[in-house]
């Protein structure tokens, strides 16, 4: 079990003969990804790594695409978001970097109308469920089938905090990127919910970052209705305010969204904080 | 990215957003010379950097000849202003807006900025004007009044009504704060303005409604599309180094410390930083060489890491992801040879191929010390530069 993705998710990629776009989908490929094709527009009825490339979202539907991994650059992405909603796609991966914040508030305000439609990212490396499917960037083979949820807004830390699970014989049921962008699709609480309610999760991790108040939402929600184990960790605590931390979403603004706020509403309820981001492996054995 | 005060300004008055007549100048002649041309006899003398709390600092300066005038912007030019959001040294004022000066009757706030919450675009006034928002939303936040705009209707003049109302504003500078919302609105949307601040707006004796400072952020994501607006930028207001590594495809923020780091992604070398405090040390920079960590990113990064005369060591630490450690081990080999190390340098791997890597790092010659984690990585960084453990 799992959340969101799993072997029988049938995953297309947008921007499929982009460079970004090309490299990962050999690695899906290679991970087990039921990958089915990709959309092109202009490139229509060719072929790539073994899969067809189709013109528009619509076609790879047809073909039974529930998943979109999306590589198409930032002028461009907002729209291929909204032609994968409208065609009818279930979950859809933003990797794109850059897209800006209005355009998102766009997408948002269009998703809410397709309610059928989940989003995870931008700016994001993806979601994977450990022997199933790989969807986005994230190197598969640090992972490991087990029944840890992560879910983070940061793409390297998610693969360190991955990592010391594997190291300590753990494995994750499924890891959730959901990106650095001040405006977003997936946020914590829908994955929280989502590990909750997935039988095979036992506990948690969850890594947040400086700015915004996301961290702060999804304590309150965990408080109120999460029972299972998780451990916690804010990336910033060192970051000065007023600057782009790398993540567009990552600025400490008005004096609001530092690691201190954050950490200690996590603390409240009931989350176990690490402030070390090495010890998040050793923390998560020593509450499970 | 942000502008001066002058600029948004000038963005102010295209998007017909009510302001002062005004001119730059970056001498004191220049700027004597400005109140000739804009008449009247009262002009206040901006200092242009763009630190907020200039007011404080003494870098407003009110004149009421063209003398003062003269003085004031002698004074401001080439110095260094300190403001509550300056660093201890100041900012260097390397211009002034010479403005002409008005009645007001009364000094409002005024902002508009993308709420991450609600993820939707936020209209928000107070007559607390010319203070610190910041400080109104925590003692007084009724004292706010917001409007969130619909992103495909935009604001609507009811909401701008509704804002004019609750300002306690009357007869003609109700409609007057309508158009002056709605058109801060546009200039806001069209521009993808991430925050548009004025503190304070006025309203004058003759109830016009007017925006006495400007302040404007864009979002750098969406410069792509304008252009016009990217040719705004001051590099001066700019670290260099900072500027330097945006070029390089880097992202670096220097800090005071004495441990450089060099880390792919952005959550990752924000977290190096914490653990490098964690364990007694500071970091000397944020730098994020990206997720793929090539050579020559690698080389830029050592490079402008060492430009930084405060680091006295250097902890790089790389997870190795889709990109083999190999490959990275490679990179960091040729860079540190390249540049000519003169600090320590500590290097912790982790991913793919990570043996290989650390083999190569070993076998290298290249002085430096190895770590099998981060948090052995930097303890080792802390105590390579003498600091207590």
């Amino acid at each position: 079990m799992s959340i969101w993705l799993d072997s029988k998710s049938k995953v297309i990629i947008q921007g499929i003969t982009g460079k970004n776009g090309q490299f990962h989908s050999e690695q899906m490929l290679n991970y087990g990804t039921k990958l089915i094709g990709g959309v092109t527009p202009g490139k229509g009825g060719q072929e790539t790594l073994g899969v067809p490339i189709w013109n528009t979202v619509n076609e790879a539907v047809d073909n039974g695409a529930n998943v979109s991994c999306i590589f198409v650059p930032p002028p461009f992405a907002a729209d291929a978001i909204m032609e994968s909603a409208d065609a009818g796609i279930e979950l859809i991966v933003a990797i794109t970097e850059g897209i800006p914040a209005l355009d998102m508030v766009k997408v948002n305000k269009y998703l809410v109308e397709n309610k059928d439609t989940r989003l995870i990212g931008p700016n994001c490396p993806g979601i994977i469920t450990p022997g199933a499917s790989k969807v986005g960037i994230m190197p598969g083979h640090i992972h490991r089938k087990g029944d840890v949820g992560i879910v983070s807004r940061s793409g390297t830390l998610t693969y360190e905090a991955v990592n010391q699970v594997t190291e300590k014989g753990l494995g994750q049921s499924t890891c959730v990127g959901i990106g650095g962008d001040p405006v977003n699709g997936t946020n914590f609480i829908d994955c929280l919910k989502a590990f909750e309610n997935d039988n095979n999760t036992k506990s948690m991790i969850m890594i947040g970052e400086i700015g915004g108040t996301a961290e702060e939402l999804a304590s309150e929600y965990v408080k109120e209705y999460v029972t299972k184990p998780i451990v916690g960790f804010i990336a910033g605590k060192t970051a000065p305010p007023g600057k782009r931390m790398g993540h567009a979403g990552a600025i400490i603004s008005g004096g609001k969204g530092t690691a201190k706020e954050k950490m200690r509403a996590m603390k409240r309820a009931g989350i176990n904080v690490t402030d070390n981001p090495a010890k998040l492996g050793d923390k998560l054995e020593e509450i499970i | 990215m942000n502008i001066h005060e002058y600029q948004a300004k000038q963005l102010f008055k295209e998007y017909n957003v009510e302001t002062l007549e005004g001119m730059i100048a970056t001498n004191a002649s220049e700027a004597a010379n400005a109140c000739k041309i804009l008449g009247g006899n009262i002009w206040v003398v901006k200092a242009q950097v763009h630190a907020g709390g200039r007011g404080k600092g003494g870098g407003i300066i009110l004149c009421r000849t063209t003398d003062e005038v003269y003085e004031a912007a002698d004074k401001l030019i080439g110095s260094n202003l300190v403001t509550p959001q300056t660093s201890s040294e100041g900012a260097v004022v390397r211009r002034v807006y010479v403005e002409e000066g008005c009645d007001i009757a009364k000094e409002l706030y005024l902002g508009i900025v993308l709420d991450r919450e609600k993820e939707l675009p936020v209209v928000m006034a107070s007559i607390e004007g010319g203070v610190e928002i910041e400080e109104v939303a925590i003692k007084n936040p009724e004292k706010i009044l917001k409007a969130y705009a619909n992103p495909i209707t935009g604001i609507g003049n009811w909401q701008a009504r509704k804002i004019a109302f609750g300002l306690g504003l009357v007869g003609k500078q109700v409609s007057s704060c309508c158009k002056f919302i709605t058109s801060l609105y546009d200039l806001f949307i069209k521009l993808d303005c991430s925050i548009v601040e004025i503190n304070p707006l006025v309203v004058t004796s003759n109830d016009d409604i007017i925006a006495l400072d400007a302040k404007i952020n864009f979002d750098s994501s969406a410069l792509f599309r304008h252009k016009e607006i990217e040719n705004l930028r001051d590099l001066d207001e700019e670290e260099p180094l900072e500027s330097q590594a945006t070029e390089a495809g880097l992202n670096y923020i220097k800090l005071d410390g004495e441990i450089g780091c060099m880390v792919n992604g952005a959550g990752l070398a924000m977290s190096t930083m914490d653990i490098i405090k964690l364990h007694g040390g500071e970091p000397a920079n944020f730098l994020d060489v990206g997720g793929g960590a090539t050579a020559e990113q690698v080389s830029e990064g050592f490079r402008i890491i060492l430009s930084d005369p405060g680091v006295k060591a250097i902890f790089v630490n790389i997870f190795g992801g889709i990109m083999r450690c190999d490959f990275i081990a490679e990179g960091i080999i040729a860079a540190a040879k390249e540049v000519k190390l003169h600090v320590p340098l500590i290097v912790r791997l982790a991913g793919t191929n990570v043996e290989l890597g650390k083999k190569m790092l070993s076998e290298s010659g290249v002085d430096l010390i190895t770590a099998d984690d981060m948090d052995s990585g930097a303890r080792k960084s802390v105590k390579a530069v003498g600091a207590k453990i």
